[in-house]
């Protein structure tokens, strides 16, 4: 089953807005594994990435994930509401997205997968 | 190779997410995860499977004598049954662990070691053996420990031990009711009243078992002991202190006997004691959001200059705001002064705090009259 999103090998998902702008946020099986989330570390707005970089942090009382873009271009806007309350990120897609990235070449997005592929993923690394 | 505690099966059933600890396959958290599980030992009763450490007797005419040198503390004064936190020193003057030494006799001590320098322990004891002195391993003993302000309440109900009385830092023996003995330790590692069960392997499943059973109990996992440790200041081998730190720059000179002057190490240790140490161990709070964990650089927040690095860190659920401890120059060992720590080229203002961070709830360490 689709679901419009874009998923990466290092669970994040990616919806695209508007033709070129990419919202980046974290799949559940990223928020299972890191559990208590209790800070997240946001881009400044403006920042340039390139694909493959890390542009935000995610912490939990266990570890820190870093959250690695999967395309090139800036960043276009921040969820501030995290700052106060992490936990958003687990909530919905709505409300639990990290940054939006306006995308250089939207070519980018090609290469990643879809829900189908990202799912038998998954299930490949519980195995 | 990783090894199993006789409480391996037990943790499987519990869905317990098991990861490597010192050499053993140990549970880091269960269902509820490590937030739950540490306000629950602060709240209630958390069960905890330390059978990964170590436990040992030194016995024999010359014991008492033996561990006042391997450690700086004094074991001669204290009564049968006190149990005193202390460390091993080497030669220079370095930690080569931090353990629990129980008095159980005039020549006769328990000790609990840590499980990743159980080996290394071992071989330094025998290496100093005296020839008055046996070593003895307790291989075949777990050990359980039950933490919270439940505690105490939850071992009247299940094992039908009255603790009403018991000190701090106190050890007793009691038996189960089919006859077997074990012993009953009151202290821990959490901040929190509570005790340590040292029992036969082969029994410590039902033990265990009957335990979780009262509704004040839950299972926590090692991730929860290190937040709940570090919430209290208390070290951790190989990271707060190693065979490169001093007693004295961990700030750990309380354990120190001052009648004990002939302990390994005991010159460097002692002359630090005299004319002070350049780096010291203190406690860190972030005073703006973030977490910083070991291996973050602490900053002078006046010029920016490197003093030191943190050797624990994390969030503090019970403070829900970064805490860490670490090293830093003998100047800035000093609570309140403004400093940065450096996590991932961002700098996050905090400030060097004393230690603990919030009051320990342990009892008091005089007997009942």
């Amino acid at each position: 089953m689709s679901d419009n999103l874009k998923y990466t090998a290092e669970h994040e998902w990616i919806k695209i807005e508007d033709g070129d702008v990419a919202v980046i946020g974290i799949t559940a099986y990223a928020q299972d594994a890191l559990g208590d989330l209790v800070y997240v570390d946001l881009p400044d707005v403006g920042r340039k990435v390139a694909k493959g970089e890390d542009f935000a942090v995610v912490e939990s009382v266990k570890t820190a994930a870093e959250v690695y873009s999967p395309v090139s271009g800036e960043v276009v806007g921040v969820n501030d509401n995290l700052s106060n309350d992490p936990e958003l990120i687990k909530k919905s897609l709505e409300e639990g997205w990290i940054a939006k990235i306006k995308m250089e070449d939207a070519a980018e997005i090609a290469g990643l997968m879809d829900k189908e592929a990202y799912d038998k993923f998954v299930a490949e690394q519980d195995h | 190779m990783t090894s199993k505690t006789p409480l391996y099966d037990a943790h499987i059933k519990l869905n317990a997410k098991m990861g490597p600890f010192a050499g053993y396959d140990m549970p880091l958290y269960y269902g509820e995860g490590v937030m739950a599980e540490h306000e629950w030992v602060r709240r209630e009763a958390g069960l905890f499977d330390v059978s990964h450490m170590g436990q040992i007797i030194l016995s024999g005419p010359e014991a008492l004598a033996f561990v006042e040198k391997l450690t700086p503390s004094s074991f001669g004064k204290i009564p049968e049954g006190r149990a005193k936190y202390t460390v091993l020193t080497n030669s220079k003057g370095g930690i080569i662990d931090d353990l629990i030494i129980t008095k159980r006799g005039p020549d006769r001590f328990f000790a609990v070691i840590n499980a990743g320098c159980k080996e290394k322990d071992i071989a330094w004891i025998k290496e100093n053996l005296p020839s008055g002195v046996t070593l003895e391993r307790l291989d075949d003993r777990a050990l359980i420990a039950l933490q919270g302000p439940m505690a105490e309440q939850v071992l009247r109900d299940v094992l039908k031990v009255d603790t009403e009385g018991m000190p701090y830092m106190w050890m007793i023996d009691a038996e189960l009711s089919d006859g077997t003995p074990y012993y009953i330790s009151r202290l821990g590692y959490t901040g929190e009243d509570g005790f340590e069960l040292s029992v036969p392997a082969d029994i410590a499943d039902g033990v265990w078992t009957r335990l979780m059973q009262h509704g004040a109990v839950k299972p926590i996992g090692l991730a929860a002991r290190d937040s709940l440790r570090l919430e209290m200041g208390y070290c951790l081998y190989g990271h707060d202190i190693d065979e490169n730190t001093s007693p004295i720059e961990a700030g750990l000179s309380w354990v120190m006997g001052k009648e004990n002057t002939g302990f390994i190490g005991a010159g460097r240790i002692l002359s630090q004691k005299e004319d002070g140490v350049e780096r010291q161990r203190i406690g860190v709070r972030l005073t703006e959001k973030g977490v910083a964990r070991e291996g973050a650089e602490i900053l002078s927040a006046q010029d920016m200059r490197k003093i030191g690095t943190l050797t624990s860190g994390g969030f503090s659920p019970s403070l829900k705001e970064g805490i860490g401890q670490g090293y830093v120059e003998s100047d800035w060992a000093q609570a309140g002064k403004k400093i940065f720590v450096s996590v991932r080229g961002r700098n996050i203002a905090a400030e060097i705090a004393d230690m603990p961070f919030m009051q320990a709830r342990t009892k008091s360490m005089k007997k009942a009259a």
